[in-house]
């Protein structure tokens, strides 16, 4: 891959006061990526996501992305640069309508093409069209997580950051989730993807981490990994 | 009859007031979980800018509506100062502090805050100039002063203004998804920040407005003035439900109805002869002993906001306290 890198962790550690979630994370995603980080539940992989962002402060290490250092820049900055977090349990505004949701996405933008960028989010989730002055708290667990993708897509994001979308839905949409972020990458949006969901993760992504109570234990190209003993056994459930 | 129409009008005019000093408590408490006691002070603040602007103003000949938009116009940029200070300094540090820590922070500001008013403008009661002739109208019997007319008139407006601010800009679709969501809100490019001092400018804003005409109305203006009326739009923000903005709206409105109609009777209905058990020496000859006077009428206010914490602690329009999805 001879793209370069979007954003480059090193070293990165994460407390929450005693407890030490992340211990020397190094990953980097390059652009037009699709990557997955993934690893079972407590492992570190939201901490890790949170971290890059700017919602918890890192004890140690670095986050670059697109070639600066982006430790001191204000969290609200970053989706202006193209840096678009879709958080665990999808984090939509219930009270706000789905189409104010939409709108929130966009926040940092002030060019035409909103009101037709919200259009095209409607092609591409028809249900949510459907719903579009219905507050979003009233939608179920995957048109939430639809809102939650098509709200962070309105940013118009280089590198989006999705943690564990397909969490808490029904096998039917998990691969429709997965379908939707192929497309988004597909469009030539850089991905960042958490999941527990490995042999799914693995076989849209480019290439994987796997994580284990805080360190990266195992990194390379998708196939490798799912042709891995040691991630057959551990996450896909298989005896080697 | 009448008196019952007179004092629906003159409820609805103090009640509308409330309902501004009550959205200040309302839109604070909404985004950042904080009552901010010190609320009433900025609206004391308000008359008393107001006030001394337009004392200084009175002689010069100017007509009264002018002096009047002058001393409000001076007010409001006070005041505003007043609310971003109050934030910038005493609040956002205490952001992610336990939540009595803000709570007395509040109450501090609040003391002190009144304390430095008094210093400035001394003990004194100050006057309303005799500036603005007295007009009445008739209205269904009972009788509507031009100030209740332009107090009904300005608060409707300052709150359809603030709906449409709240609910139609960019803005306040911010405000609101901050209140949800703070740190979703910053994931979306919001700063937070920003956002949460604007809600305190513009509360102050309207802070200032409601000082000058709840000091219009009565005619004067001191120091101690916004005790008892941040209370009592406080109790109106919780008769609403704390946090919700059309709740506020209807809770200043019904307050000050409940407040009026509560004066308005209860000297009747608690005079013991009316109910044969007075002292005769009182009751002889169609006497009265009456037992609580109007001057009980701030009682209601707090008899409501107990009712209210008692029997539905959320408020009218509010679902849930403490609990958001
Ligand atoms: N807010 C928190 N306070 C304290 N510990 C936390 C908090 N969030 C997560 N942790 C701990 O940090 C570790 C990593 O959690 P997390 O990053 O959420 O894992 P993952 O996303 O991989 O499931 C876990 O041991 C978890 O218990
Ligand atoms: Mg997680």
């Amino acid at each position: 891959m001879g793209f370069p890198v979007l954003l480059e962790v090193r070293g990165l550690e994460v407390s929450y006061g005693g407890i030490h979630a992340v211990k020397g994370v190094d990953l980097e995603v390059r652009e037009g990526e699709l990557v997955c980080l993934i690893g079972a539940n407590g492992a570190g992989k939201s901490t890790t996501l949170r971290a890059v962002c700017g919602l918890l402060p890192a004890r140690a290490g670095s986050v670059r992305y697109g070639g600066t250092d982006i430790a001191g820049v204000a969290m609200h900055e970053l989706p202006r640069r193209g840096l678009v977090m879709v958080p665990e349990g999808r984090g939509i505004f219930p009270q706000l309508t789905v189409q104010e949701n939409l709108a929130m996405g966009a926040y940092t933008r002030n060019d035409a093409g909103i009101a037709e960028d919200i259009e095209r989010r409607y092609e591409t989730f028809p249900r949510l069209k459907e719903r579009r002055t219905q507050v979003a708290g009233t939608l179920s667990g995957g048109e939430q997580q639809m809102l939650a993708m098509g709200r962070a897509l309105m940013a118009r994001p280089k590198l989006l950051l999705l943690d564990e979308p397909s969490m808490g839905l029904a096998p039917r949409l998990v691969a429709k989730i997965f379908e939707i972020v192929r497309q988004i990458a597909s469009q030539g949006v850089t991905i960042l993807l958490v999941e527990q969901n490995a042999r799914l993760a693995l076989e849209v992504a480019n290439r994987g981490y796997v994580m284990e109570s805080g360190n990266i234990t195992l990194s390379g190209e998708a196939e490798g990994l799912l042709e891995s003993p040691k991630v057959r056994e551990a996450y896909l459930g298989e005896t080697a | 009859m009448d008196i019952f129409v007179q004092q629906l009008v003159n409820g609805l005019t103090l009640g509308a007031v409330y309902a501004i000093v009550a959205l200040g408590y309302t839109m604070v408490y909404g985004i950042i979980q904080l009552i901010n006691f010190a609320h009433g002070e900025v609206v004391m603040i308000g008359a008393m800018v107001a006030f001394t602007v337009i004392n200084a103003l009175a002689a010069g000949g100017m007509p009264p509506l002018v002096v009047v938009l002058i001393g409000t116009g001076c007010a409001i940029p006070v005041c505003m100062l007043a609310g971003y200070a109050m934030e910038r300094l005493a609040y956002r540090p205490l952001r992610n502090a336990p939540r009595l820590a803000p709570l007395i922070t509040a109450i501090g500001v609040s003391i002190i805050l009144q304390h430095l008013a008094m210093l400035v403008w001394s003990r004194n009661v100050m006057a309303f100039p005799q500036i603005i002739p007295l007009t009445t109208y008739n209205f269904l019997g009972a009788t509507i002063t031009g100030v209740q007319i332009a107090i009904l008139s300005l608060c409707f407006a300052m709150m359809t203004g603030l709906a449409l601010l709240v609910y139609r800009t960019r803005l306040g679709t911010a405000m609101r998804a901050t209140a949800q969501n703070p740190q979703v809100a910053r994931l979306m490019g919001v700063d937070v920040n920003r956002v949460i001092a604007a809600t305190f400018v513009i509360g102050a804003a309207l802070g200032a407005v409601a000082g000058v005409m709840v000091g219009t109305y009565y005619g004067v203006a001191q120091y101690t003035m916004g005790s008892v009326l941040g209370m009592k739009a406080f109790a109106a923000a919780v008769l609403g439900g704390i946090g919700n903005i059309p709740g506020a709206m209807i809770g200043g409105l019904l307050l000050g109805v409940v407040e009026a109609l509560g004066a308005g009777y209860i000297g009747d209905l608690t005079d013991l002869c009316r109910w044969g058990i007075g002292p005769e020496a009182s009751c002889a000859d169609g006497g009265h002993f009456i037992l609580f006077g109007s001057n009980y009428q701030d009682v209601f206010a707090f008899v409501v906001l107990i009712l209210v914490l008692v029997f539905r602690p959320s408020g009218l329009l509010g679902e849930r306290v403490g609990d958001r999805a």
